[in-house]
């Protein structure tokens, strides 16, 4: 049970995004840029960097919703499944090891980042955007995972609803749906 | 030195978002709708609590900064601001603020830390529901702010006078994009 009322048939973020629509539209044009706007970064890696954190915060929702979406755009379920167990044996380039190494520690505190880490990235090849938008892709999972877990929203546990939802992100990303969410309604 | 090319001289999360302006943008929304938008709670409370999160997660640049502009929005009663960061369990702030202030440091550490427990205290000194949305939303955005100022490594200035000034900025025109 959400600590707040929330609209049944939108659990986990979405119900909040609804709850408050003026602090959900900054959020959401946030991480519309970050996870879907130009990058040198994929948007299958930049999902992975989202996973790893909510995982690391233990925020299921979170965690469940961005693997769905990362393998959706990978086109396969190893890389994410690996990922969460040792980063270094991840199937993904040398330079997004060394990302998701720093986005690791930022998951900790932002004073965890070192020199070494910054420096290892850059050999690897990452430029500073690239090194700018890994912390900041961490530091807005951190934002999410306490928000979603803080008012202790619902996690639905069918598998199929995150299929589903991996699918939505893949096509529609994070703004809004132009018609809002009154569609998913007495869905399963 | 920042673990980025910023620009020299810039402190905190200014010279981030002149680094990226675009994700600039909505970051300094979201704090000007949350800390200044339409709230039960004044901008005084809710900076207290960003100062207080950002305190605990041993954020300088961010705990200084909004310690600062909430010593100027409480006015007289500004001692509060350094009460409640000495000891916030012992401090003379409200019970209401005390237990919104509770919840806002378990969210520091994690979202399932929030429990039923905490919610109760909050509403038994009559906290409504937006009041404790907004009290997580704030915590959790300076959990991802106070990770970002630190985690590129930004210049946090060590004179007490440059955050008396942020602080009277912040009080007076509130979170307004630093052009590049």
């Amino acid at each position: 049970m959400p600590f707040i009322p929330l609209e049944e048939h939108l659990p986990g973020i979405t119900g909040l995004l609804e709850y408050r629509k003026d602090t959900a539209a900054p959020i959401r044009e946030l991480t519309q840029i970050l996870l879907r706007g130009p990058s040198s970064l994929t948007e299958g890696e930049r999902e992975l960097i989202a996973t790893l954190v909510s995982y690391r915060n233990e925020c299921t929702f979170c965690t469940t919703a961005h693997t769905a979406a990362a393998n959706v755009l990978l086109g396969e379920e190893t890389t994410s499944a690996m990922l969460k167990q040792d980063i270094n044996s991840a199937p993904v380039s040398e330079k997004l090891k060394a990302l998701l190494n720093i986005a690791a520690q930022v998951q900790q505190s932002g004073k965890n980042v070192t020199a070494d880490l910054i420096q290892n990235a850059k050999e690897k090849g990452a430029t500073d955007l690239e090194i700018h938008d890994t912390v900041l892709i961490a530091a807005l999972f951190c934002l999410y995972n306490r928000y979603v877990d803080g008012l202790s929203t619902v996690t639905p546990t069918d598998p199929a609803f995150y299929n589903g939802l991996g699918e939505r992100l893949k096509a529609n990303g994070y703004n809004r749906l132009p018609q809002g969410y009154d569609h998913l309604k007495n869905k399963p | 030195m920042a673990h980025i090319k910023v620009e020299v001289g810039v402190p905190g999360i200014r010279s981030l978002v002149m680094f990226r302006p675009e994700t600039g943008k909505p970051l300094y929304e979201l704090a000007q709708v949350l800390l200044r938008g339409p709230s039960t709670l004044s901008p005084a409370e809710r900076e207290l609590i960003a100062a207080y999160v950002s305190f605990r997660n041993n954020c300088g640049f961010c705990m200084n900064s909004h310690a600062a502009a909430a010593r100027c929005l409480y006015g007289d009663e500004k001692s509060i601001v350094d009460d409640v960061l000495a000891d916030m369990q012992q401090s003379g702030v409200s019970p209401k603020i005390k237990a919104l202030l509770n919840i806002a440091g378990k969210v520091q550490v994690l979202g399932k830390e929030v429990h039923e427990e905490d919610i109760a205290l909050a509403r038994k000194y009559a906290a409504t529901d937006r009041e404790i949305h907004d009290t997580v939303l704030i915590a959790a955005a300076f959990s991802m702010f106070n990770r970002y100022v630190d985690g590129l490594a930004s210049w946090t200035p060590d004179d007490p006078a440059a955050y008396a000034e942020m602080g009277q900025r912040m009080a007076d025109k509130g979170y307004v994009i630093p052009k590049p």
